[in-house]
């Protein structure tokens, strides 16, 4: 398997706090990388990092050999195959839900509108959405406004999904509809990082498990042996915060 | 009651091209005020601190004064203290672009500030340009948010015109006075007439606007 994703000791600092230190990591084509670590740890600036959305102080992060280098004023052809999807959702409230989604690809990837749309529905329609194609973000709830902005990345075709926190702001009842979405994109092999406090969830969903303090990788395995069998104490300690 | 005096003569086509001259200025200063207002709301987010501190002591000097001293401030002042000789027309575009580009730019920069940041980078995820995100994602959104409120400043922006007459214009309400004191022997109840003349003149002028307002914030009601 060819790796998509390399990234080697990327730093970021925020004035004098070091937000990411040295941070090493590969993702290989259809794998599913799980990131998680208290909040504040860094996850977040992390997948900032791998949009361009962050300026990186040191380091690399190459994405299938390219370089992503957030001072070039190329960000967008970057960000054209790493999709990217947010815990507010962050559809547009003007455009339905059809609109959302078809709006990128013709602009930035020129693809006729019936061509789009008709992939759009296709995509809809996976996600029990088809009947909402009209509606607006409003007339939505969380869980399928966070279907739509997910599919919505889908249309773009990346070659890396990240998802920042995707239920963290959706009611209990709602994460488990959009949890069932990425587990099948998942199976479809699709390359994604995912930053979750859902530990039953990143189980289920991923290949490799990394659990990140203090701006730096403390651990990374298997979910099996990351789970049932933490190696350091720091880890121990944040997955035992999720029992009771 | 006083209409009949509205039928003599050319009487009710003065009163009409009088509307026409309050509507004239009013609209003159409103495409003035969009342009500035645009322009100077779009610099008030950029959080330049001299921009912030010339922005803000500029709106409370607009808010504070009352048109009408602005309006003699302008006409009169300048024309003695500078030695402008400035039409009245000219003065009250002045004075009424003065007050429309302060209001305006509030509205824009309220729009603008209230479209968080991470819309942006929404529209950027998807490998959108920042002229592309400007122009299908965040301008949209502004004008859905401002146009009511916009179109709120329009209508008070014509009523407001009344006072112009106050440095010599000759617009519908000074018009009106003109024909009340012209036929105060043959019509003693003129002004009921005249002044609800114009009353409803001023009604058929701003209210397709304020419904036309109401319709849209209902529509982009989100």
């Amino acid at each position: 398997m060819d790796e998509i994703l390399s990234i080697k000791n990327l730093t970021k600092t925020f004035d004098d706090f070091v937000v990411l230190d040295h941070i090493n990591m590969d993702v290989k084509k259809g794998e599913v990388v799980v990131i998680v670590g208290p909040s504040g740890c860094g996850k977040s600036t992390f997948l900032r990092c791998i949009n361009a959305f962050e300026k990186i102080d040191d380091g690399s992060v190459l994405l299938s050999g390219e370089s992503i280098n957030p001072s070039k004023g190329k960000q967008n052809k970057t960000r054209e195959k790493v999709g990217m999807v947010f815990q507010s959702y962050e559809l547009f409230p003007h455009k339905t839900v059809l609109q959302n989604m078809i709006l990128a690809p013709m602009k930035v990837k020129k693809v006729k509108k019936k061509d789009a749309e008709k992939e759009a529905l296709v995509l809809l329609e996976r996600v029990g959405l088809l009947s909402k194609k009209d509606s607006y973000p409003h007339q939505l709830s969380g869980g399928q406004k966070q279907r739509v902005a997910i599919v919505r990345a889908l249309m773009m075709n990346p070659e890396v999904l990240l998802l920042d926190e995707i239920t963290a702001a959706l009611d209990p009842e709602m994460v488990r509809e959009v949890l069932d979405v990425v587990i099948n994109l998942a199976k479809e092999g699709r390359t994604m990082v995912i930053v979750t406090h859902e530990m039953l969830f990143a189980k289920a969903v991923a290949d490799r498990m990394i659990f990140i303090d203090g701006g730096r990788i403390v651990e990374e395995g298997d979910p099996v042996s990351f789970f049932e069998n933490p190696q350091t104490e720091r880890l121990k300690k944040f997955l035992n915060s999720f029992t009771y | 009651m006083g209409f009949e005096v509205l039928l003599k003569g050319s009487n009710m086509s003065r009163l009409l091209v009088g509307l026409a001259v309050a509507l004239r200025i009013s609209m003159i200063s409103v495409a003035i005020s969009i342009v500035l207002g645009v322009i100077l709301g779009s610099l008030m987010t950029l959080k330049n601190p001299v921009i912030k501190v010339v922005s803000k002591i500029y709106l409370e000097f607009i808010r504070i004064m009352p048109q009408m001293v602005l309006l003699f401030l302008v006409f009169f002042g300048t024309t003695k203290a500078l030695g402008i000789n400035m039409s009245a027309d000219t003065a009250s575009i002045i004075v009424f672009s003065l007050w429309g580009t302060a209001e305006m730019s509030d509205l824009v920069r309220g729009a603008l500030s209230g479209i968080p940041k991470i819309q942006y980078e929404s529209s950027f995820s998807l490998g959108m340009t920042t002229a592309q995100t400007y122009i299908h994602v965040i301008i949209p959104q502004i004008i859905r948010r401002m146009l009511p409120l916009s179109i709120n400043l329009v209508t008070r922006m014509i009523k407001t015109t009344s006072l112009v007459m106050m440095i010599g214009i000759v617009e519908v309400l000074k018009v009106g006075q003109q024909i009340i004191e012209a036929n105060r022997k043959s019509s003693p109840n003129a002004a009921f007439g005249v002044y609800a003349t114009i009353f409803i003149l001023y009604f058929l002028v701003c209210w397709p606007i304020s419904i036309l307002s109401k319709y849209l914030e209902k529509k982009w009601e989100s």
